[in-house]
């Protein structure tokens, strides 16, 4: 009834065009949609420059990917059916992060195939010399072994556990 | 017990030597391309001479070369004159894509350095390129009759690699 709250409303709803216009309204969720490419174009390799992600490349072949990302996420595809595409045209190597097959298990199992051999090889050592320690002891006489243990107790030096 | 001592090391050496050799000699630009022995991918793109457009259906049934190139290419120079060779030679059909070019430029570079090519196309914006797995212009496919992809070469052809791989291999198709 009163004009007031007509005019009010009026100019709000002014303020929200605009608003909308300046913020491009029409693409509703961009910027969680952006951090999803974003993550995914940095776990791709740009073929050109081969150790940039594709998020970092400047060169044009990475734009032209970034695009058809893009492109094939608004089609609504999703991250594993985007890197399928990728792959089936330039390969594993678009991965940064190779997946586990026949081709790279030795990369995979290498590394610690190599540290558990070190850490094997570290411990019969270790046993080896343990064993030829304890095997020395006893055949000590016991008089040379009661000399040693006075020199080593006489006092001097830092007192050592017996 | 002393030779194994010391051939245990040597050993693991000599492996790891082996590695460094094969693994250090091979070239970190050329990835091994995962469409060999896949059908080549579909194209249907306006050919640079006339307005028809050229389409993979087309080329079933022949041997058929695809060699990517760009009038900006410099590499693309270096090639030529063995394209132009072969052209005259006529073995094998050579079709061109024109990669992220404009038609302009293209045609006055043909115009320029001779035309190799049984025809051209043009992939203005690369996504053809990229259905190919192109990343280095030049790249040359060969394509055998049932359209499969048998072979690629990344970078400028050279008179080696003419002679002993796709020379060969192109004869072997067309028996």
């Amino acid at each position: 009834m009163r004009p007031y709250p007509r005019f009010a409303g009026g100019i709000a709803l002014a303020a929200f065009a605009l608003v909308a216009a300046a913020t491009k309204m029409d693409a509703p969720a961009d910027a969680a949609f952006d951090i999803r490419l974003k993550t995914l174009e940095s776990e791709l390799r740009c073929l050109v420059c081969q150790n940039q992600t594709l998020a970092d490349s400047n060169a044009s072949l990475a734009e032209d990917l970034r695009r058809e990302v893009r492109e094939l996420a608004l089609a609504g595809k999703n991250d594993s059916e985007i890197r399928a595409y990728l792959v089936a045209r330039y390969g594993d190597f678009v991965l940064y992060d190779p997946p586990l097959k026949r081709t790279t298990w030795l990369l995979w199992i290498g590394p610690f195939a190599l540290l558990a051999g070190g850490g094997a090889l570290w411990w019969t050592i270790l046993r080896r010399r343990e064993r030829a320690a304890g095997f020395m002891a006893p055949t000590a006489d016991p008089a040379a072994e009661a000399r040693g243990r006075a020199l080593l107790d006489d006092g001097e030096g830092p007192p050592r556990a017996s | 017990m002393k030779t194994v001592r010391w051939s245990i090391p040597l050993a693991l050496f000599v492996v790891l030597i082996a590695f460094l050799w094969i693994g250090l000699g091979r070239d970190p630009r050329e990835v091994p391309s995962p469409l060999i022995g896949k059908p080549a991918p579909f194209f249907a793109l306006p050919q640079i001479h006339g307005d028809k457009p050229l389409s993979t259906a087309e080329l079933r049934g022949k041997v058929w070369l695809l060699n990517v190139w760009a009038s900006w290419c410099v590499s693309c120079r270096v090639e030529h004159p063995l394209l132009l060779q072969l052209a005259k030679a006529g073995i094998v059909p050579v079709y061109g894509l024109d990669y992220k070019d404009k038609p302009d430029d293209a045609r006055a570079w043909l115009a320029q350095n001779g035309d190799p090519y049984t025809a051209s196309i043009v992939d203005r914006d690369g996504r053809v390129g990229i259905d190919y797995g192109v990343y280095g212009v030049p790249e040359t496919f060969v394509i055998d009759r049932s359209g499969i992809v048998r072979y690629k070469q990344i970078g400028p052809l050279s008179v080696e690699s003419l002679q002993e791989k796709i020379l060969p291999l192109v004869r072997e198709l067309q028996k």
